[in-house]
């Protein structure tokens, strides 16, 4: 028997899955691009939007992709690409498919899981995501209501509700990053060290395209001495 | 100014009309694909086995999956939000990217602007996602073994790290009263469990440090 994991059926649905989260992704782009003119957004501003964030995603991508390398050892290609473009993230799939593999006695760590298993397997990663979309779709209004609410009352305030959690958000991966060892806590600072000297040249040197590009310039170069640091330091 | 405020609630309400909409499709095909798994290889779930897989990790993710739209629905907006939810990876792509759009665009995030800003930030970053993961598919055999390859792990692993090192500055130069409570609490709760998962503790941070903000904001403070 050809491998059920990698059958041309799986391929199907991965094909299908992916073209959905691309129309989805092109009609809310194009619905945001017509409000962004209606609201006399300069195009500029909008497609620089779109680059930049289009140049940010690469990396984080790449990382992504890693994760569907490492569960195609168990779960074949198919099944990860499918799960890696929809709701879920890297921390959330190799726990819940570990999960419903241990539920059936099995484990991720083989290569030949029978067809039963990997069955519960795509079950559990998907019922076990659910929540938050189910959310949105009952309460997700209401609860951008009463935002508005707060921002229409008290608009100083309603500003910095939001830049508190921006900061409460970007504060626990800090926290993380500090208590992960000192390869991360030097990474960490020579991430934010080149996003000042992104700033400085772009407002020094005047080079626009620092400014653009800060993050992910920041970003690569941080990684690229996490190599350095990882290889000084052995891995500490 | 009416006008504008009205066509505003006009835009809100079709946003929310599409969103619910796509997400509900969103769900179906996301639902479709284990079904259709099933059918085909004519094996179901036993119900026993799949509660066993299923209860631990919704004690886990059910919280988290509810908390994560309280805690970043207001920052994204709603286009972005409703979009962000379908195509996933959150806290580790989706949120800074919309954040470095804005900080691109100087917009202020949670205003009208932002809520487009943000929308276009996150479709343009689904969609790179989306290509770079059809690329790996189609080139599987050539991606492998140079992505997984032991000199670039330790990149790989200090992803976040490398991330918000350069957003915290960003964010934290410009708000760094807000960001004393949530960072100190984050410091020490680490420092006790440094393997504390952080998806739980973002809406402890974000609670911290929204409570301090109201604080120094009720004596004028900020």
């Amino acid at each position: 028997m050809t491998d059920y994991r990698n059958s041309a059926f799986m391929f199907v649905l991965g094909a299908i899955v992916a073209l959905f989260v691309t129309v989805q992704s092109i009609v809310f782009l194009r619905r945001a691009w017509q409000e962004g003119k209606r609201r006399n957004i300069a195009p500029e501003v909008m497609r620089k939007a779109v680059i930049s964030s289009a140049v940010f995603t690469l990396v984080p991508s790449l990382s992504i992709l890693l994760t569907m390398l490492t569960l195609s050892g168990a779960l074949g290609l198919a099944l990860p690409w499918i799960r890696l473009s929809v709701i879920g993230a890297v921390t959330y799939e190799l726990p819940a498919a570990e999960a419903a593999a241990q539920a059936m006695g099995a484990s991720l760590m083989t290569s030949d899981i029978p067809v039963s298993v990997f069955s519960v397997i795509i079950w559990v990663m998907t019922l076990g995501i659910m929540s938050g979309p189910i959310f949105i779709i009952a309460y997700f209004k209401k609860l951008q209501g009463r935002v508005n609410k707060i921002k229409v009352e008290d608009n100083r305030w309603g500003t910095l509700l939001i830049s508190a959690m921006f900061v409460g958000l970007i504060s626990s991966f800090l926290g993380s990053a500090l208590a992960g060892g000192i390869v991360s806590i030097l990474t960490l600072f020579s991430s934010a060290l080149l996003m000042v000297f992104c700033i400085m040249l772009e407002q020094k040197a005047g080079l626009k395209i620092f400014k653009d590009f800060a993050l992910p310039l920041s970003m690569i170069g941080a990684m690229a001495l996490a190599i350095l640091y990882s290889g000084l330091l052995g891995g500490m | 100014m009416e006008k504008t405020t009205g066509d505003n609630q006009n835009y809100e309400q079709s946003i929310h009309r599409m969103g619910r909409i796509w997400m509900s499709m969103a769900l179906l095909v996301i639902l479709a694909v284990p079904l259709a798994i099933s059918v085909n290889f004519q094996t179901w779930p036993a119900l026993g086995y799949l509660m066993g897989g299923l209860l631990p990790i919704m004690m886990i993710y059910v919280p988290i999956g509810i908390i994560e739209v309280i805690t970043f629905s207001p920052m994204l907006g709603s286009g972005a939000t409703y979009l962000a939810f379908t195509t996933g990876n959150l806290t580790n792509l989706k949120v800074p990217c919309a954040l470095n759009a804005l900080e691109i665009a100087e917009i202020e995030p949670g205003s009208s602007e932002g809520e487009v800003i943000s929308t276009i930030a996150v479709a343009a970053s689904s969609l790179v996602t989306n290509i770079v993961l059809v690329i790996g598919v189609l080139m599987f055999v050539q991606l492998a073994p140079v992505l997984s390859s032991p000199v670039l792990q330790p990149a790989f692993e200090n992803i976040l790290p490398a991330l918000f090192g350069a957003l915290g500055y960003l964010y934290i130069s410009k708000n760094w009263k807000l960001a004393v409570v949530p960072l100190a609490l984050m410091v020490v709760i680490f420092m006790i469990a440094p393997t504390a998962p952080v998806g739980i503790l973002i809406p402890v941070s974000a609670l911290s440090a929204i409570a301090a903000a109201r604080f120094m904001y009720n004596r004028k403070m900020i």
